[in-house]
Parts: structure tokens; C-alpha cells; sequence
């Protein structure tokens, strides 16, 4: 019976960050559907939003969570996440358009440095901690035990991954996008307006880091290896399909159920520390044999 | 043979003066002419000629940076794509534009994005009136499927057509924004003979019941001559004849432009 309840605790903690991890990769999804580009600059978005958030309590002077001056905090961070979405679009995205899709990964690369070195250039580096006034004492159920932190984080999370889903694949904004996403020219000769989709889509990718970073910043503190949470989210896409809003979900929750539970139950057989690289490994087989993911649309060529 | 008399009427587009240029490549110096109501204009010119320029400059790809283009009346030196569509004006491409991924049905249905009146966030919301919208455009886009003979192909992903087909598709795009003026970039470039005779049909039929006016680039000159109403003639950017396709082919300038000149 204790095996089971530990079983049951290392898969329920696997979910939980896995879908952490869906959060990531939905910022990913959600560009990548809208512009057909790998936007490199996710971490370092979640890294601006957590940054911006912290420092803006500390000046504002946030005694305790959920404060006037913590709200006002999120609602400005808010507001420079949508700016930001704004100035890519106009600074970055317009130039570029009909360019090669390669060409368009290079600019966010770009844009990372820049989020970067901006983010840390004006709030500096330290590592900041991060209170969003959830208990950190575990809540207990029969034998298992649960952060309650994660618990809070993944229910926010689902909500805000089933609006969106629904936002993006009911309303005509989900042709639009998917019409952007697969030709730019030809998507602006019907009209729909490239700029607006694009300022939409990168608004609602800073909300979500946004979110990420509010969470990961809480679990971590807020400092630069936030900008590395984005690598994890690679398996997950590549497992639920680059496009697949759904599939960034269930991509999430496998390689977070996965990788714990190959670290506690495979790792002792083989030294440990498997959790680092399982993923990654998963992944890796999934690209042999189903290249488009789970839930990623078919890749049609014709020769 | 005498073809029934359509109705054609005053100017619908005017350029005037259109000179293009990329760094110093002169793509387009001093072009005038103009569309007419209700018919088939044809440009042509051999390659290079600027002709897929001119279309560019017509919907908004391009920017001159001389002159003016004048539609329905309203004069303007530019305008950008998404606003040329909401003015009526639809296009088709030299290289096939479109939503490789999707089926030819939702490809189509693209063409009617700027018809739906329900706002784009309400719709979130609202169930009844964007639901109802939805199936009035499926109505029109369904039309327009059986018009162009593309039934058994409208939930095949259009990467999977051939050619010919995806031509097609991409024609019933355009027609699905029901447009006043339809740009056809090369409409039966790389077809067969049969193909080219469906194509021929579709434009004309579309001419004819919709009172569509159209302008289109083609290199076959049998359709050319066969079609169009007008034909203006470019040649290095610069436009060497206008007129009736029984003038143009009697243009001396047109001759030379396609066989080169005697030294």
C-alpha cells in the first residue's frame, strides 16, 4: 500500500509540473501557429515578465501578497508585456514580413539578447524571492503528499489553457491565424490584417510568460535560469505537436509524469539523475516515429 | 462571329503615371491605363516585363514611388493589401498562394474572413449570431465549390492537389470575397490544354454572371486573343501598346517586343 501512495506521489508531482511545462510551450504554440516562427525569445520573456513583476513590488512597496501595490504591480507588468508585443510586432515582425521562416527565428534570437540584457540591464541580477502568498506547507491526502503551490499553479494553468484553446479554435481569429501561419502573402491578398493578428498573438504569448514567470519565480526565485524553464518546453512540443494547443497540453503532463517517474523508479538502476536527460530522450524517439507530433498537423509534400 | 454585346462600362481602376523602382532596377516607369467596368483586360509583355509588378502595385504589395491609382473615384498613391481586400479587390498568384495545410473548403472560406461581421473577440462569446454567420458564408462558399466543379475535393488538404486543382482552389479564394476587380497572375500557367479550357470557362463565366471585372497576366496568347476585351502591352517596364486584341496583334512595337528587331 505505501507503494502505492508513493507511486501515486511521484506521478501526481510529475503532473503538476508537467503542466508548468505546458505553460511554456503554449507561448511557443501560440506564436509558432501564428507566424510559422520557433520564437527563441520565450524564455527570456518569462524572464522580463517575472523581472518587471518582482522589482515593481519592491519599489511600489508590497508589504504582503495581494496587496494594492501587488496588483497594481501585475496590472503594469501587464500593460509592458502588451507594449512589448507592440514593439516586436512593429520593430521586428513588419520588416520581416515574406521573409524565410529561418530568417524570422534569427530575429528572435535576437530579440532574447536584447530581452536579456534589457531585463537585467534595468532591474539588475540579483536573484529576487518570489511570494504569491500560497502555503508552503504540503497538504496531505491519505499518504500522498502535495505543494500546494503546484496545486494552485496547475489549476490557474488549466484555466487559462482551456480559454484559450477554446479562444483560438471556435472564433474565425483560428483561421486567421492558421492562414498567417501558412502564408503570409497570400493570407494579407484575402485581408486579414497581418499586424493586428500579430500583436494579438504576441500579447497573449507575453500574458502566458507572464503567468510562467509568476509561478516558475515563485518556485525558483526570480533570476536568470528562468530563461532555461523554455528549454524544457522543447520535448514537450516536439512531443504534442508544434501547432497543437491541446497537444502542448497532454506533451506537458507525459514529460512531467515521465520524467519523474523514470527518475525515481529507472534512475537508481542506472546511477541517477536520469530526470535531465529523459526527456530530451523521449522526445528523440518520438521524432523517428511520429514527426509531427501527437496532435501536429500532417506534413504534406508533394514530389 | 459575333459575340453578344456586354456591358461595359466606366473606369473602375486608373493608374496613372506608376513608375516602381527596387535600388536602381527600374521595374515600372510612367504606366497609365485603365480597368473598365465589367471587363476582361489582359496584360502582357514578355518576361520580366513587369507585369506581376503592376499587379503588386495594384493591391498594395508594392509602393510606387510615383504616381497614382485611382479606384472607384477615390485617388491615392498607395494603400496596404489588407485594405485593397476590403475595397474588392481580390487577387490569385503567379506561384500558388495558399493555405497548404488546409482543406480546400476552409481555404476558401478565408475568402469570406472580411464578409464576417461578428467581432472577433464577441465571437468567443456569442454562440448564436457568429454560428448563424457561419453557416450563411458555408452557403455562399458551397456556391462557389459546385461554380468551380471542386466537390469531391473539398476536405483534401490542397498540398495534396495537383496543380491544376490548386489553381482552381485558389481562384475560388478570390471569388469567395466577391470582389469588384479580380487580379489573375498567370491563371493558367503549367495546365494542360483541358485544363487551360476549364480555366478559360471559369474566368469568362464569372466575367458574365458576377459582372465581374477582371485583369489578368497570361503568356498564351490564343487565350489571350481569345478572352480578354483589352490588352496592354509592357515591355522593360514601359507600357508599348493598348487597345483591342486585334489592334495589339497588329502593333508593330508588340511584334518587335516578342521577336526582337532586325539590325
Amino acid at each position: 500500500m505505501a507503494d502505492l501512495f508513493f507511486f501515486l506521489e511521484v506521478l501526481i508531482g510529475g503532473l503538476l509540473s508537467g503542466v508548468l511545462y505546458s505553460l511554456v510551450a503554449l507561448g511557443f504554440v501560440l506564436i509558432y501557429k501564428a507566424s510559422g516562427v520557433f520564437n527563441f525569445a520565450q524564455g527570456a520573456m518569462v524572464l522580463l515578465a517575472g523581472l518587471t513583476f518582482v522589482r515593481l513590488t519592491q519599489i511600489l512597496g508590497s508589504e504582503h501578497p495581494w496587496d494594492g501595490m501587488f496588483v497594481l504591480a501585475l496590472a503594469i507588468t501587464f500593460a509592458v508585456m502588451i507594449a512589448l508585443a507592440f514593439a516586436v510586432e512593429r520593430v521586428v515582425l513588419r520588416p520581416l514580413v515574406n521573409q524565410a521562416q529561418i530568417i524570422m527565428f534569427m530575429a528572435t534570437i535576437g530579440l532574447t539578447f536584447f530581452l536579456e540584457g534589457a531585463a537585467q540591464g534595468v532591474w539588475g541580477s540579483q536573484v529576487h524571492r518570489l511570494n504569491l502568498g500560497v502555503s508552503e506547507l504540503p497538504i496531505i491526502i491519505g499518504d500522498v503528499l502535495l505543494p500546494p503551490l503546484d496545486l494552485v499553479a496547475a489549476a490557474a494553468a488549466a484555466a487559462m489553457v482551456a480559454g484559450l484553446a477554446v479562444f483560438f479554435s471556435r472564433t474565425r481569429i483560428g483561421r486567421a491565424l492558421r492562414a498567417v501561419a501558412d502564408d503570409h502573402q497570400a493570407a494579407l491578398s484575402v485581408g486579414i490584417p497581418l499586424q493586428s493578428i500579430w500583436v494579438v498573438v504576441w500579447s497573449v504569448a507575453g500574458i502566458v510568460a507572464l503567468f510562467a514567470g509568476l509561478v516558475w519565480g515563485a518556485k525558483l526565485g526570480v533570476q536568470f535560469s528562468l530563461t532555461l524553464v523554455a528549454l524544457k518546453a522543447l520535448p514537450v512540443l516536439i512531443l504534442g505537436g508544434f501547432t497543437s494547443i491541446p497537444g502542448a497540453i497532454i506533451g506537458g503532463l507525459i514529460i512531467g509524469a515521465s520524467e519523474k517517474l523514470a527518475e525515481v523508479f529507472i534512475g537508481p538502476l542506472v546511477g541517477g539523475a536520469i530526470e535531465n536527460w529523459f526527456p530530451y530522450m523521449l522526445a528523440l524517439v518520438f521524432l523517428l516515429f511520429r514527426p509531427q507530433g501527437l496532435f501536429g498537423e500532417k506534413i504534406i509534400k508533394r514530389v | 462571329m459575333t459575340q453578344p454585346p456586354r456591358k461595359i462600362g466606366g473606369t473602375l481602376l486608373k493608374v496613372d503615371g506608376i513608375s516602381l523602382a527596387f535600388g536602381g532596377v527600374k521595374a515600372l516607369s510612367d504606366i497609365s491605363f485603365e480597368i473598365r467596368e465589367h471587363e476582361i483586360l489582359a496584360i502582357i509583355g514578355p518576361n520580366g516585363a513587369g507585369k506581376s509588378s503592376m499587379l503588386n502595385v495594384i493591391n498594395g504589395f508594392y509602393h510606387p514611388q510615383q504616381g497614382a491609382i485611382t479606384y472607384k473615384g477615390a485617388t491615392r498613391s498607395q494603400m496596404r493589401p489588407h485594405e485593397a481586400a476590403a475595397q474588392g479587390i481580390a487577387r490569385t498568384f503567379q506561384n500558388i498562394a495558399l493555405f497548404r495545410g488546409m482543406s480546400t473548403l476552409d481555404n476558401i472560406m478565408t475568402g469570406r474572413l472580411l464578409k464576417m461581421k461578428t467581432n472577433f473577440f464577441m465571437q468567443a462569446l456569442y454562440w448564436g449570431p457568429a454560428l448563424k454567420e457561419e453557416i450563411a458564408h458555408r452557403e455562399v462558399v458551397e456556391r462557389i465549390i459546385d461554380f468551380l466543379e471542386i466537390q469531391s475535393i473539398r476536405k483534401t488538404p490542397v498540398g495534396r492537389l495537383p496543380y491544376g486543382l490548386q489553381k482552381r482552389v485558389e481562384l475560388g479564394r478570390a471569388l469567395a470575397a466577391e470582389p469588384e476587380l479580380l487580379l489573375l497572375d498567370e491563371p493558367m500557367a503549367g495546365m494542360n490544354v483541358e485544363e487551360k479550357e476549364d480555366m478559360c470557362r471559369f474566368i469568362l463565366d464569372v466575367n458574365d454572371e458576377f459582372g465581374t471585372t477582371i485583369a489578368l497576366i497570361e503568356h498564351d496568347m490564343g487565350v489571350v486573343m481569345d478572352i480578354s476585351d483589352r490588352v496592354v502591352v509592357l515591355d522593360y517596364g514601359r507600357k508599348i501598346a493598348d487597345g483591342r486584341p486585334d489592334q495589339v496583334r497588329a502593333n508593330q512595337d508588340v511584334i518587335d517586343a516578342y521577336l526582337g528587331v532586325g539590325h
